[in-house]
């Protein structure tokens, strides 16, 4: 018999394991079936509760700063002579103080505005008295020091005037938009848990339908990063697809939301659209899902084959 | 105790059990030698797999000690294990060839896994199946394959890198005489180029069949060497006039 045609070849290979051939080796190692649609359906959720809590957080910053160097000093006198003449009083004072940026009375025909809903068109000054109203900004926040000092020099020429930080008023609401926000990011967090507990579970089934392979593999010298490698790969592919798809579904439910809040018309909802940071950080959500899907994958994989020798 | 660099096996008092059961090998002591062609011999049970799989990395003593190429591998780091098996050509007893993938693509995986150029490999496997006479045979998945046709291939796939160690596990198991001898020729030509092959065998047959070569046996799990020569064997091959 001949010499056989041995080749030193494999002795001098530097180029990885890669390409067609090597995902022909594990061609179960996609996650086949429902995977790519259960990561598409997890990262429309977080992009939703992304652009949820993103929303919340700028419609309460847009609210703080509007308020925070706001003060509203009413004249609570039923007499409408004396009231108006403790307003005009008031007005002048404030006009003189440094601290005070911009100070308006609000003219009557906004309040009857205002109040039209609860007391009808026939609203009577007269027979229901209705405080009169100052709108100040100040130079800087209205904090309690800045609205004691405000106090106590309107209460000089104003004996029934009382002064508020707006900011108080809506303290509540800006509460319950903090633990939405939270709410928001630990449903992030927690859709971040189950994509990864997912491709946990997919890469293990994935392992065993290819345990024989793998062996093989392992004893013709392969190392466990190119065993790792080609599932990573695979998985790449699939979180990828998952990713795109799960984008675009969850762009559609936040601008399908946005338009109908923006219907709302009201002040305070309009604060809470979303910038161009916001936009960025949620079109990163797939990137980092795929970041994600791809670590898990290989450490699962590295953690099953350090098992085998 | 011996164990130094020239030696490409050496085990000293190994010992074997998987779990809690009962020794499968027992104070196994031997040296292999480059260039060497030994026929491991005994009974069905006798612990010839068992010793394969240590000599091919696929299994951990339970106690003693074994270098392979100069080097302690109980203690090797993990990391450096497929570097080692790079060095050893195996034929399984069952083949095991990747189903899915095709006789050629089969020979061309260990190539492939130690990051051979796809344009360097194709002459090489095609020569390699042409030379086991399974050149028409080279797009045919393992399962359309009779088990000549498989053992041959996993020979191909075992020799194609050139190892510095080829382990054979009843590799004429499925063979006709014919081809058994011609596969005996092809571990001896290969043997010449250098390669220290092992055969585990129980066929007596074939032991006559290669002249030089060295027998080791095992019998219940020990090693039988009355005069000490696998474990002290002369600090050359026995590759010419072997130890019968």
């Amino acid at each position: 018999m001949s010499t056989p045609p041995l080749t030193d070849a494999a002795r001098s290979g530097q180029r990885s394991f890669e390409g067609a051939k090597a995902q022909a080796l594990i061609p179960q190692a996609r996650l086949a079936g429902p995977m790519p649609w259960v990561l598409a359906i997890m990262v429309a959720l977080t992009v939703l509760a992304a652009g949820a809590g993103l929303s919340l957080g700028n419609l309460a910053g847009d609210a703080r700063s509007e308020l925070s160097g706001g003060a509203t000093v009413q004249i609570l006198q039923a007499d409408p002579a004396t009231r108006a003449e403790q307003a005009q009083a008031a007005q002048e004072a404030l006009q003189a103080m440094a601290m005070v940026e911009q100070s308006r009375q609000i003219p009557q025909d906004e309040l009857d505005a205002l109040l039209e809903p609860w007391l009808g068109e026939s609203g009577d000054a007269e027979t229901v008295p209705v405080p009169a109203l100052i709108d100040v900004r100040l130079e800087g926040r209205a904090d309690d020091a800045a609205i004691e000092r405000l106090r106590q020099r309107i209460l000089q020429v104003a004996p029934d005037a009382r002064v508020d930080a707006q900011s108080d008023w809506l303290q509540p609401v800006f509460s319950a938009l903090t633990s939405l926000q939270y709410v928001a990011l630990a449903l992030v967090l927690l859709l971040a848990v189950t994509s990864a507990a997912a491709v946990f579970l997919a890469a293990r089934s994935a392992l065993g339908n290819n345990r024989e392979t793998i062996e093989i593999v392992h004893l013709l010298g392969g190392t466990d990063g190119q065993i790792a490698q080609l599932f990573q790969r695979a998985i790449l592919r699939d979180s990828m697809i998952g990713g795109g798809v799960g984008l675009l579904l969850g762009l559609a439910a936040v601008l399908g939301l946005g338009y109908q809040f923006a219907a709302l018309d009201s002040g305070m909802i309009g604060g809470g659209g979303l910038d161009w940071l916001d936009w960025i950080l949620i079109a990163l959500i797939p990137v980092l899902g795929v970041v994600l899907a791809v670590a898990t994958a290989r450490f699962t994989v590295l953690s099953a084959v350090r098992r085998m020798l | 105790m011996s164990g130094g660099d020239g030696e490409v096996a050496f085990f000293d008092n190994v010992g074997l059990r998987y779990g809690t059961g009962k020794e499968i090998l027992t104070d196994v002591s031997f040296s292999l030698w480059p260039g060497s062609f030994y026929f491991l011999t005994g009974a069905s049970g006798a612990g010839k797999t068992s010793l394969l799989k240590l000599l091919y990395l696929s299994q951990r003593p339970s106690r003693g000690i074994i270098r392979m190429f100069g080097s302690d591998v109980i203690t090797l780091p993990r990391s450096r294990l497929p570097g080692f098996r790079r060095r050893l050509g195996v034929v399984f007893q069952d083949f095991r060839l990747v189903e899915h993938l095709s006789a050629f693509d089969n020979v061309a995986l260990p190539l492939r896994i130690a990051g051979v150029d796809e344009s360097e490999l194709v002459q090489p496997v095609s020569d390699m199946l042409e030379w086991v006479g399974l050149a028409h045979r080279a797009e045919a998945k393992p399962e359309t394959l009779s088990g000549g046709e498989k053992q041959r291939v996993a020979i191909a796939r075992a020799v194609i890198g050139r190892p510095d160690m080829l382990l054979a596990d009843e590799p004429t198991g499925n063979v006709d005489p014919e081809m058994a001898l011609k596969l005996m020729r092809l571990f001896e030509s290969l043997n010449r180029l250098g390669t220290t092959v092992i055969v585990a065998t129980h066929d007596v047959h074939l032991l006559q069949n290669v002249r030089s070569s060295t027998i080791m046996r095992l019998d219940k799990g020990r090693l039988a060497d009355p005069t000490g020569a696998l474990r002290y064997p002369p600090r050359r091959p026995v590759h010419a006039g072997g130890t019968r």
